[in-house]
């Protein structure tokens, strides 16, 4: 590869980059500013619409406020997050190698998978009452689901040729665990992650919505009523903030941790 | 010598209350060193005749014999390789190759030794720390076959390992295989689609025909070794391919 063709890749790189992060960027805050204009030369009342200035004055001003009852969401996500992975990753291994699980368990978590576990909020809410549990078990369940399934399709989906050649050298069945299956459900494993992390956000703010006295979504839920609309604003972008930092950090540790698999995706 | 032999073997295969009649009745031995390919249509059992000897699968009835011990469970002298490469994408070629050797806990030093020799033989030196995205799919298929030798097996069993490969390439392993295999002078059974794979590399081909698979024909390949990409077009190849083609044209031929 010659100077010159070197110098023109860097370049392809570097636009490639400013078309990745730069220009959507640049369209985020475009975007904004239209919405402060549009809200200030329409007259759009602060009840109906607030402008994204007033939001901010407001995350600055009531921050201790906000971010306590961030941190109550943060919390109830992460435990109900962490719950799902410390019972999903050992009841899928377990599916893997028991043909009874997977005639038997492996169906109805299937089948469990497609109801809407928001749906069923307020009867876990009624179980378990109004602290800060129904909000850990309902971000539990929508994780859970999403990643036994998931791990379970990377562990059971592992190369069976290669396998083979494994039992041929009379591999024994720990060694093709952790030679194959378990690295071969990685990317599978993360995949559900990134997918439940976000949904466990949800399934937090949704019990906080069926009852609650704290947490994000007590704040949209007692400010919206009350048309204090800066307030519930504020509350859904430091959610928005909070779930997508969470995605990121799944992200990062996933790149960390199995880079293979982003370069083996070319 | 004789170092595998089947005898009458059938194969069944059972599910969901049906059962399919795969093999049936195959009796035949391939001597040590030689070159033996086994071609027919589409899901006439030529794969599975592969497993039976592998130990992987055990016939319905009938035996299989091993330098005349009987089969019962996985060989270990047995290497194998498919139409996919099947490289661990987080392993880099050379571990790829070594895989089997932390499976057998042998030791590992000692072994790469052996490693970086096959990687000059398949002409990948150079290659050994690249990651299977980084390598051609002829060259993954390369890693996959000496990834089969480096346990020294006697026997190679493969299963249309360059089905994927376009016609160059496959040419180009066709000659890589031939230079692995009087190199290293192992017994090799081979299953193909392509008649001009199984002349061009065989001492022996075997044809089946469709299910039930049983053995229709055999022809010694009498072409002189080292055999060259000029030899396909000579009137000998030509002949053989000939007689090939009819003796599948019988039983509704090649897909």
């Amino acid at each position: 590869m010659s100077g010159k063709t070197l110098k023109e890749s860097k370049i392809e790189k570097i636009k490639s980059a400013i078309m990745a992060y730069i220009l959507p960027a640049i369209t985020l805050f475009a975007a904004i500013v239209l919405w402060e204009i549009s809200v200030w030369t329409l007259k759009i009342p602060i009840w109906l619409l607030p402008a994204p200035s007033l939001i901010a004055n407001k995350i600055v001003s009531y921050w201790s406020y906000l971010s306590y009852h961030l941190f109550v969401t943060f919390y109830e996500t992460i435990l109900g997050f962490i719950m799902a992975i410390v019972i999903a990753l050992p009841l899928s291994i377990a599916i893997t190698y028991s043909k009874t699980l997977q005639n038997t368990i492996y169906p109805i978590l299937l089948l469990f998978q497609s109801v809407p576990k928001q749906a069923i909020a307020p009867i876990i809410v009624l179980w378990f009452g109004l602290g800060i549990t129904p909000k850990i078990i309902i971000a539990f369940l929508v994780a859970f689901f999403v990643i036994i399934v998931d791990t379970t399709t990377g562990l059971i989906t592992a190369p069976p040729e290669l396998i083979d050649i494994a039992r041929l050298l009379g591999a024994k069945k720990s060694q093709i665990f952790l030679k194959i299956r378990l690295p071969h459900s990685l990317p599978f494993l993360f995949s559900g992650l990134k997918t439940s992390i976000t949904l466990s956000v949800v399934g937090a703010v949704i019990g906080e919505f069926v009852a609650s006295d704290e947490g994000a979504g007590y704040v949209i839920l007692a400010s919206a009523p009350q048309l204090n609309m800066d307030m519930a604003f504020a509350s859904i972008i430091l959610l928005s903030v909070m779930s997508m930092a969470l995605f990121a950090l799944v992200h990062v540790i996933e790149k960390l941790a199995i880079p293979w698999a982003f370069r083996a995706q070319h | 010598m004789e170092i595998i032999k089947l005898q009458e073997v059938t194969v069944i295969y059972y599910s969901k209350g049906s059962s399919i009649l795969a093999v049936k009745d195959v009796t035949q031995s391939v001597n040590e060193g030689e070159f033996v390919s086994i071609i027919g249509p589409s899901g006439c059992g030529k794969s599975t005749l592969l497993k039976i000897v592998s130990g992987l699968l055990s016939p319905t009835k009938g035996e299989v014999y091993i330098k005349g011990k009987k089969v019962e469970g996985p060989q270990r002298g047995i290497g194998m390789a498919f139409q996919d490469p099947n490289l661990l994408p987080w392993r880099t070629a050379i571990k790829n190759v070594l895989l089997p050797i932390e499976i057998l806990n042998e030791d590992l030093e000692t072994y790469k030794k052996k490693a970086l020799e096959l990687f000059k033989l398949v002409n990948l030196n150079g290659f050994e720390e690249k990651y299977p995205w980084e390598l051609s799919g002829g060259m993954q298929q390369r890693v996959s076959l000496i990834r089969a030798l480096i346990h020294e097996p006697d026997i190679l069993l493969l299963d249309e390992p360059f089905g994927a490969l376009d016609a160059l390439t496959r040419e180009e392993m066709n000659l890589e295989l031939q230079k692995i295999w009087m190199a290293k002078k192992k017994t090799i059974l081979f299953v193909t689609h392509s008649i001009q794979e199984a002349v061009f590399l065989s001492d022996r081909v075997i044809v089946m025909s469709p299910r039930p698979g049983t053995i229709i024909h055999e022809e010694k390949i009498e072409l002189k070794r080292p055999r060259n990409l000029k030899m396909m077009s000579s009137p000998e190849f030509i002949d053989y391919i000939t007689s090939l083609r009819s003796k599948l044209g019988l039983k509704g031929g090649l897909e």
